[in-house]
C-alpha cells in the first residue's frame, strides 16, 4: 500500500523502490502506479546550522577537488541556516590555473555569478545553457564508458562549482534537469558526434522555446491588458518585463512608466536607461516613496524569479512590498513569468530559504561620512542584504504565462500537466 | 538698556532664528531636531514678550501673531513652530481670563447649549490693561519651558510598560524620542530591534550604530525588506515629524508602507510623540503637505544621459492614516488616535488655528 499524498515530486530512479534520504522525515514506499512522493532531499544551502550536513559537504567538494566557499560577516540569527559570501572572496582565488577538474567556461561563469556579473533568472540560465553547449561541445567519451551516464558525472563537480559561487536558481534548477534528462536518454547506439550534435541542438531548442518564444507569447498576452493613458509602475529590472514594455511601445501604445528602485542593487537604473533608449517616457523613484506616487498609477507590472507550488511569488526583495501598497491602493497587480521556472516547492516566507547577499553593500557614504565603516567591530550591530522575498497570493491578480493567463492558484495544475507531459 | 538697542538685538535674532530654518530644511537631516526648535521659538517668543512693548493682551497677539506667521513662512514643514506659537497665544488667552477674573471654561468652550443661548460671536476684544499680565505670562512661558525640556524624559519613562523581554521590535530611520525610549527599556530588558535605514538618507544608519553601542542587539535592513522581516516582528515603534489632526501622521517616506506592512501582520504600531508635535493642521491640503529636495538623492548626476529624459521624485514625508496606528506616547501618557481632537482642543484655541 502506498501513500498517496500529494506533496513535492521527484523522479525516482528506475528500479528503486524506497530510498531513506537523513533528512527527511520518514521513508516512503512508492509503487510505480503514484506519480507524487513525499521524500525529498534538502539542497544543502540552506541547512547551514547543521554540522553534520557540512561535514557531508565538505567531503562531497573535496572527493570533486571543488574548493569551499567561506561564510562572512556576522550573520543575523533568525538566518543563521542561510550562507553569508562576500564579494570580495570569490571561489576562483582559490582555484590553480589550469583547474584540472573544472571546465574554463565554467570558471568563468561561476565568477561572472558571484561577482553579480550576470544577474538575473533569465540571463543566469541561458549563460548557464551556453557554458553548457561548450562543455558538450569539448567532450571526449574516454573508452569503455558510455555517454549518456559518464557526461552526467562530468556535469556533478560543475553544478557543484556553480553552487558553491551562488546558489543555483529555480530556473537554472529546471534547466539542468532537463539536460540531465536528455543526455541519459541518448541511445547507447549513437555515435559520439551524432549524440553530441543532438545535445547541442536540444539545449538550442530549449533556449529557444521556453525563454524566446515564451517572451514573445507573453508580450502578446500583456499588450492586450495595456491601454492607451496607462501609468505603469515596474519594480527593479526584469527582462520579460521590459521586453513587453518595449514591444507595447512599438506597436503603439501610449503609456508611460514609473520605475521603482531599491538599494543596495539599484537594478532600476539599468531598466531606466532600457527603457529611454526606446522613447518610453519614465519616472524613477525608490522604493520609500511608493505609496507617494502609487494614487497616480493605473497598473503594476512585476517579474518573477520562480512560481512555488502554493501559488506564493518568488522574486526580488520588496516585490512583495510593492504589491502589498498597491492592493492598499486598489490597483492591479500582474505578474509576468514563463512556465520554465515555476517549481515544486513550497514556501510561507522569507526566512526558510533566501539568499544572503554580501553585507557590506549597505555602507553608505553620504557627505564624507560612512556610518557603517566599522560595522564589524562593533558587537551587537548586524547587517542584512536579503536577496529574494515571496509575495502571497491574495496579493496578485493576474499570473502571465506563455500558456495564457491565469490566477497565482494555478501554478500546481500547470506544474502537474507539465510532468504528465514530461513521463 | 535703551529701548532702540533691545529691538534690533531682538530684530537680529529673529533674523537668525528665520535664516536656521530656512537653512535647515534641506531635507538632508534636520540641522536641529523638533525639541531645540519648539524650545528655540519659545525663548524667542518670550524674548518678545518681554521686549517688545505692546500695552494690552490683544497688542501682544497681534505682534505674536506677526512675527509667528513669519516663521512659519520661513520653513513651512516645521510645524513645531506654528505649534509654539498657537500654545503662546492661548497661555496670553488664559492669563488674560484670569487677570479678568472671568473663568477660563466659560470663554472658550463652544457647547451647543452656549452657541444657543448666548447668540453672536463672544464680544472679546483683549483691549483691558492689566499690570501683571506681563508678569504672568512670561511665567507661563517659564512653564512651558521646563516641560519642553522634560518631553524626551516622559516618553522613555514609559518604555518598560510597553517592551517586554525577548521581544523584535521594528523602527525606521532616526528618532531621538524613539532612541530614548529604547535605551531606556534596554537598560532592564534584553530584547532585539532592526531599524529599516529609509533611503536615501539613510538615518537607520546612525541610529543602528548608537543603539549597538548601548549594548542592544541590532539588525540594518533595506527599506526593500520591510514586508519581508515584518512576520517576525513583535511591535513597531516610530517617531513622526507632526501628528495630524485626525490622528494622522506625517512621518519620514516609508512610514506608510511600514504602517500597511504591521496592519497585515496585525503588529501593533507604536508612535513616540511629544504634545509639541500635535498640529492643528488636516492633511487634506494635497499641495503642501508633501515636502521635496534634490532628486540629486535618488538619481545621481553621474547619471546624467538619462538624467534630462526622466522625472525624478524626491518627497521627504510620508501620510499615514489614523486606522493604521494603534497607540500614542507622548509625554502626558498613552492615548489611542481617536482621541487625538480632544487634547488639541486643550491645546489651541480653534481662533487660533489659522495663524
Amino acid at each position: 500500500m502506498a501513500d498517496d499524498v500529494t506533496g513535492s515530486h521527484v523522479t525516482i530512479p528506475h528500479g528503486q523502490k524506497s530510498k531513506t534520504f537523513k533528512s527527511t522525515s520518514e521513508a516512503v514506499v512508492v509503487n510505480t502506479h503514484t506519480v507524487f512522493s513525499v521524500v525529498k532531499r534538502l539542497p544543502e544551502h540552506i541547512q547551514v546550522d547543521d554540522p553534520d550536513v557540512l561535514k557531508k559537504l565538505a567531503k562531497k567538494l573535496e572527493r570533486q577537488q571543488i574548493p569551499r566557499r567561506l561564510d562572512y560577516g556576522y550573520k543575523v540569527s533568525l538566518f543563521s541556516h542561510l550562507l553569508q559570501y562576500s564579494r570580495k572572496a570569490p571561489l576562483t582565488q582559490q582555484l590553480s590555473i589550469p583547474s584540472a577538474v573544472i571546465h574554463p567556461a565554467i570558471v568563468r561563469l561561476g565568477l561572472q555569478y558571484s561577482q553579480g556579473i550576470v544577474a538575473g533568472s533569465n540571463a543566469r540560465s541561458i549563460a548557464l545553457l551556453h557554458a553548457f553547449k561548450q562543455v558538450i561541445s569539448d567532450y571526449t567519451t574516454p573508452s569503455n564508458e558510455e555517454l549518456s551516464r559518464d557526461l552526467v558525472n562530468k556535469l556533478k563537480p560543475y553544478i557543484s562549482f556553480l553552487n558553491q559561487c551562488r546558489p543555483l536558481s529555480a530556473s537554472m534548477g529546471n534547466a539542468i534537469k532537463y539536460i540531465k534528462k536528455e543526455i541519459s536518454n541518448i541511445p547507447s547506439q549513437f555515435k559520439e558526434d551524432d549524440a553530441k550534435k543532438k545535445l547541442l541542438n536540444c539545449i538550442e531548442c530549449f533556449i529557444e522555446e521556453k525563454i524566446v518564444l515564451a517572451a514573445k507569447a507573453i508580450a502578446k498576452s500583456s499588450i492586450e491588458k495595456i491601454n492607451d493613458g496607462d501609468v505603469i509602475l515596474v519594480y527593479g529590472c526584469s527582462s520579460l518585463v521590459n521586453h513587453i514594455l518595449c514591444e507595447a511601445f512599438e506597436k503603439g501604445r501610449k503609456f508611460r512608466v514609473i520605475v521603482v528602485d531599491s538599494r543596495p542593487r539599484l537594478e532600476g537604473r539599468e531598466a531606466l536607461r532600457r527603457l529611454v533608449q526606446k522613447g518610453i517616457s519614465c519616472t524613477y523613484v525608490l522604493i520609500s516613496a511608493v505609496s507617494y506616487i502609487l494614487p497616480e498609477v493605473s497598473k503594476v507590472f512585476l517579474g518573477a524569479h520562480a512560481l512555488l507550488a502554493n501559488g506564493y511569488v518568488m522574486s526580488r526583495v520588496g516585490t512583495s512590498q510593492i504589491a502589498l501598497v498597491a492592493k492598499a491602493f486598489n490597483v492591479p497587480v500582474l505578474v509576468c513569468c514563463e512556465t520554465y521556472k515555476f517549481c515544486e516547492r513550497v514556501q510561507t516566507d522569507s526566512f526558510v530559504s533566501n539568499e544572503l547577499d554580501d553585507p557590506d553593500d549597505l555602507i553608505v557614504t553620504r557627505k564624507g561620512e560612512t556610518q557603517l565603516k566599522d560595522w564589524q567591530q562593533v558587537p551587537r550591530l548586524g547587517l542584512l542584504n536579503l536577496v529574494y522575498d515571496v509575495t502571497p497570493p491574495d496579493f496578485v491578480d493576474l499570473v502571465i504565462t506563455d500558456l495564457g493567463m491565469i490566477p497565482c492558484t494555478s501554478v500546481p495544475v500547470v506544474l502537474r500537466v507539465k510532468n504528465v507531459d514530461l513521463l | 538698556m535703551p529701548g532702540p538697542y533691545r529691538e534690533t538685538d531682538l530684530t537680529e535674532k529673529v533674523e537668525a532664528f528665520l535664516s536656521d530654518l530656512k537653512r535647515g530644511g534641506s531635507g538632508t537631516g534636520p540641522l536641529r531636531g523638533s525639541a531645540e526648535t519648539a524650545r528655540e521659538t519659545t525663548a524667542l517668543l518670550r524674548r518678545i514678550t518681554a521686549q517688545v512693548r505692546w500695552s494690552s493682551a490683544g497688542d501682544l497677539m497681534e505682534v505674536i501673531r506677526k512675527e509667528g506667521r513669519r516663521m512659519s513662512a520661513a520653513q513651512p514643514s516645521e510645524t513645531t513652530v506654528g505649534n509654539m506659537i498657537r500654545r503662546v497665544l492661548k497661555i496670553i488667552r488664559e492669563e488674560y481670563a484670569r487677570s479678568r477674573g472671568s473663568s477660563e471654561e466659560a470663554d472658550q468652550q463652544e457647547s451647543l447649549h452656549k452657541l444657543l443661548t448666548s447668540g453672536g460671536l463672544s464680544e472679546e476684544n483683549f483691549r483691558q490693561y492689566f499690570t501683571a499680565l506681563k508678569a504672568n505670562v512670561i511665567e507661563a512661558i517659564n512653564e512651558l519651558l521646563t516641560e519642553l525640556e522634560g518631553t524626551t524624559d516622559n516618553i522613555a519613562m514609559q518604555a518598560l510598560e510597553h517592551i517586554h523581554s525577548n521581544e523584535v521590535i521594528m523602527t525606521i530611520g532616526r528618532s531621538r524620542t524613539v532612541e530614548a525610549f529604547l535605551k531606556d527599556a534596554a537598560r532592564k530588558r534584553k530584547f532585539h530591534v532592526i531599524v529599516a535605514e529609509c533611503a536615501p538618507f539613510c538615518q537607520g544608519h546612525e541610529m543602528a550604530t548608537s543603539l549597538s553601542k548601548d549594548g542592544i542587539e541590532t539588525t540594518v535592513i533595506t527599506d526593500a525588506a520591510i514586508f519581508a522581516v515584518m512576520s517576525r516582528v513583535n511591535k513597531v515603534i516610530i517617531g513622526t515629524q507632526t501628528v495630524l489632526a485626525n490622528g494622522g501622521l506625517r512621518a519620514v517616506n516609508g512610514t506608510h508602507t511600514l504602517a500597511l506592512a504591521a496592519k497585515h501582520h496585525s503588529t501593533p504600531l507604536i508612535v513616540c510623540a511629544p504634545m509639541f508635535k500635535l498640529s492643528p493642521q488636516f492633511p487634506n491640503e494635497e499641495d503642501t503637505f508633501h515636502k521635496f529636495v534634490s532628486p540629486h538623492e535618488v538619481l545621481p548626476f553621474t547619471e546624467g544621459e538619462i538624467l534630462s529624459k526622466v522625472n525624478v521624485h524626491c518627497p521627504v514625508f510620508d501620510y499615514v492614516p489614523p486606522e493604521l496606528i494603534t497607540l500614542f506616547i507622548s509625554n502626558i501618557g498613552g492615548h489611542a488616535p481617536s482621541y487625538i481632537y480632544r487634547l488639541m482642543s486643550e491645546l489651541y484655541h480653534p481662533e487660533d488655528h489659522e495663524l
